[in-house]
């Protein structure tokens, strides 16, 4: 059966979160979070400052050459956004503010704490007229948490929280890694999204709005999977290793170079009988048997019915076979293009990856075939610039984005509609 | 003995749940804690090739079980657990009708495999046309990858993610763990949410496909669109970098070693004031040169400034070096090890991040918290995971009707 809708545009007044207004004040840590409202059909409107947004700023720019509308941060995370101008450091502009929140169904901002209350803006403020309000802060501690707020940037808070100590080498005179692209501000923006939408589905039945209060602390310390869960549950500290899951014992390389000298990865290797199968086929299919004296282990799988990754370390021959199961894809990784190596493995039924970089992502076959990059116009410069599209598909996902907003771009549109 | 409260949430919503491990278990799991009734729907116990490994394990103290894994009972805290074999046809009969009285039907089997028992979809649709069916593989439902096989570390590659984690002339470092599987949990819990709001809206389900690959592809940052804008591709010399570059470019900006084994600060100045505050605790001359107070000027000697910076943080224990830099203004921290933000971190336990459960055989444990805290109707994790087929008698008896006998009749036969 085909997927509902894969490359139709759908009408507007179907997408699934039309209806629905967002007022976000434009921020670093949140402003994913609205990206994702509005690619999703949402009406986002994101507030600067006059001049617009600190983020326009941050590069890197198209053609490189500065300016608030021809920043990548800002087109990347501001797509599916009107903008308004507003300079809440005057009447006039938090009277204005006042008025958008009493349209709105949700509020995203991600102040230090503090500082809307000092512009009389807070949730208490604003949803003591209006109870049916949703309130989403995104702070790097939490409101709950204010007393320890300190400046931090996005590197700063994913040491802090853990993401950086279990990734790396294996070579520990090198540093622990911090993987980049912004994941703080993406994690906490994913529970942003989360929580807001939790909220408008309680309000849907009650009529009740509230106050979502988000700590990005606490959102990358919950998402480092078993590098929490083994300490929560046996106390046990995993150690970074290059490629591969963080671990308390070094365990087998997964990652390997191919014969163009890009990477493929093999997390799982082979562990059904079918998988042993598989590669002894192909090992015999590629004349390379000789080469491969431990090709009797893959024998051994498929007679054992496969192995359980369960007695690796336990039991001697299970842990001989799997290993014997690896080497034998590094070697057969070794000649083939890491690209064709992946899918010539993933066509014989073996779980496997390819190291691609973003842009050979973004171009590979796959992507292009489900028509997930998305073309998108920036008339002002004459061109059409090519961007990660919206990983849901459905029949009432948009499959279009619109260009982020120029600075104030929107700010006679939004209150024209408001008078 | 009073069952625990749930959460007000989401209490009106049943999802009749097919999914496991995390990427999937992960998304249910945020419903559960915000009061959803979420039934996960598992294998018989005679069943040994279990798809949600992670179900069965070994504690610490020696005891193992199918009931035993530790990740699981993270994973699946707050949810009901019902045996049900979909290979038979009253198997079938059963999910037929859990799927009429449930809100929410979500999976995150390989791309096919609904299609295969027969649930595709239509399928589902024709049962209960309310529905809304979210399902969640590595590469969609469609493409030539589609029946690719897929964990984190899969998704993680193919996405872009791991090359992006590294030094340069270096192998990719890649992700200690499976943060897609966290990412893809979310923003899949984020779909089954938008259905029921589009739901409350137009009164019709629908079903949402969710590609985890294409959501790591899109976490890529502003990096991607540098390379489809200005043609600099990630892939080319001296990249990655990815504890020294930013944007905004910063200098010093990255991790440096502390005193002692394995141990390590991280450290960024924002702007010139920050290197202003940085500069004024170290003290040093090579600190105080002029040609380093812009940002231009730091830039230019980036690496001898990481060298000089890193003779300093070695000098002192980790927690030393971030108390002076915080104390000053800069953003600094230590490269927390779990017990350090598990154990020892005022932040996380002030937040209650790290609730304890209680689990029938495990007994009492730790698992993580939620990092939003709602101000009407906050989320509750008090239940530990379910044991296997635990909840058989309420959901066959008290939901569907089935009597007594009838069940144990099913569950003689292995049905369930």
């Amino acid at each position: 059966m085909p997927p509902p809708s894969a490359g139709a545009p759908i009408d507007p007044a179907r997408a699934i979160l039309q209806g629905l207004t967002v007022l976000e004040i434009a921020s670093d840590r949140a402003a994913y979070a609205g990206k994702l409202f509005g690619d999703l059909g949402a009406n986002v409107i994101v507030v600067e400052p006059p001049g617009g947004h600190a983020s326009r700023w941050y590069g890197p720019f198209v053609d490189d050459e500065p300016g608030p509308n021809r920043c990548l941060w800002w087109w990347n995370y501001n797509t599916s956004k009107r903008s308004v101008v507003l300079d809440l450091n005057t009447d006039a502009g938090r009277s204005a503010f006042r008025e958008l929140a009493g349209v709105a169904d949700i509020v995203l901002e991600a102040e230090d704490p503090g500082t809307l209350e000092s512009f009389d803006l807070d949730h208490p403020q604003i949803r003591a007229d209006r109870p049916e309000l949703i309130w989403v802060s995104v702070t790097p501690f939490g409101r709950q948490c204010a007393e320890f707020h300190e400046p931090t940037t996005d590197l700063t808070q994913l040491a802090a929280a853990g993401t950086v100590w279990a990734c790396g080498y294996d070579d520990h005179s090198q540093p622990p890694i911090r993987p980049s692209g912004n994941h703080a501000h993406h994690t906490a923006s994913a529970f942003a999204l989360l929580g807001a939408l939790t909220a408008v589905v309680h309000r849907d039945v009650t009529g009740i709005g509230q106050h979502v209060d988000v700590s990005m602390h606490a959102a990358v310390n919950v998402s480092t999977e078993v590098s929490t869960v083994d300490w929560l549950f046996a106390q046990s500290t995993l150690q970074r290793q290059t490629g591969r899951h963080a671990s308390a014992h070094p365990t087998m390389e997964i990652q390997v170079p191919a014969a163009d000298g890009r990477f493929v990865t093999t997390p799982l290797a082979l562990t059904s009988a079918g998988n042993f199968r598989a590669a002894l086929e192909w090992l015999r299919e590629l004349a390379l048997e000789e080469e491969f004296p431990e090709a009797f282990f893959l024998q051994m799988g498929i007679d054992r019915g496969g192995v359980s990754m369960k007695q690796l370390g336990v039991d001697a021959e299970v842990t001989a076979i799997y290993g014997a199961g690896r080497e034998a894809l590094y070697l057969i990784a070794s000649k083939f293009s890491a690209r064709q190596f992946f899918v010539e493995a993933q066509r014989r039924g073996i779980a496997c990856g390819v190291v691609f970089s973003p842009e050979e992502a973004l171009h590979d076959e796959h992507f292009r075939a489900r028509e997930y990059p998305i073309a998108v116009e920036h008339p002002e410069l004459g061109r059409s610039i090519t961007y990660p599209g919206i990983p849901f598909t459905g029949s009432e996902i948009p499959v279009i984005l619109r260009r982020a907003p120029l600075v104030g771009e929107h700010t006679d549109e939004v209150f024209g509609e408001m008078a | 003995m009073s069952a625990p409260a749930k959460s007000a949430a989401l209490s009106h919503v049943r999802i009749c749940d097919l999914t496991g491990l995390l990427a999937g278990a992960g998304a249910t799991r945020f419903l559960a804690a915000f009061g959803a009734q979420v039934i996960r729907i598992e294998q018989p116990l005679h069943e040994t090739h279990r798809w949600d490994f992670l179900r069965g394990g070994r504690m610490p103290d020696g005891r193992m079980g199918i009931n035993f894994g530790g990740n699981f009972n993270n994973h699946n805290v707050e949810k009901l657990s019902v045996t049900l074999d979909l290979k038979s046809e009253e198997g079938k009969q059963l999910l037929t009708r859990l799927v009429e009285i449930s809100d929410v039907v979500t999976e995150n089997f390989s791309a096919h495999v609904m299609e295969r028992l027969g649930f595709g979809y239509e399928r589902l649709k024709a049962i209960n046309d309310q529905i809304v069916y979210v399902s969640n593989s590595g590469f969609g439902k469609t493409g030539p990858y589609s029946d690719f096989k897929s964990v984190g570390q899969v998704v993680q590659a193919c996405s872009g993610l791991s090359f992006v984690s590294g030094l340069p002339e270096q192998p990719p470092a890649g992700w200690g763990f499976a943060y897609m599987d966290h990412m893809g949990a979310y923003l899949m819990a984020a779909a089954v949410l938008a259905g029921l709001i589009a739901r409350k809206r137009t009164g019709e389900g629908q079903w949402v496909d969710f590609s985890c690959t294409e959501a790591g592809i899109g976490l890529a940052g502003p990096d991607l669109l540098d390379a489809t804008v200005n043609g600099r591709p990630m892939r080319r010399p001296g990249k990655p970098n990815s504890n020294a570059d930013n944007f905004p470019a910063m200098a010093p900006h990255g991790i440096y070693a502390a005193a002692g084994d394995d141990s390590w600060v991280a450290i960024a100045c924002r702007d010139d004031d920050d290197w202003k505050r940085l500069a004024s605790v170290v003290n040093e001359p090579w600190a105080l040169d002029d040609k380093l107070a812009t940002l231009a000027g730091r830039f230019a000697q980036r690496e001898e400034l990481a060298e000089l910076l890193e003779a300093w943080t070695s000098r002192h224990e980790r927690a030393r070096s971030v108390e002076l830099l915080k104390a000053a203004g800069v953003p600094a921290e230590q490269v927390a090890m779990p017990e350090d933000r598990i154990d020892n971190d005022p932040r996380t336990s002030k937040w209650n991040l790290w609730p304890w459960v209680h689990h029938a055989e495990i007994g009492d444990v730790r698992v993580e918290g939620v990092p939003i805290h709602m101000s009407e109707t906050d989320w509750i994790i008090a239940r530990g995971a379910p044991c296997l087929g635990v909840d058989n008698d309420f959901v066959y008896g008290s939901l569907l009707g089935l009597r007594e006998r009838e069940i144990a009749d099913l569950a003689s036969r292995g049905v369930i």
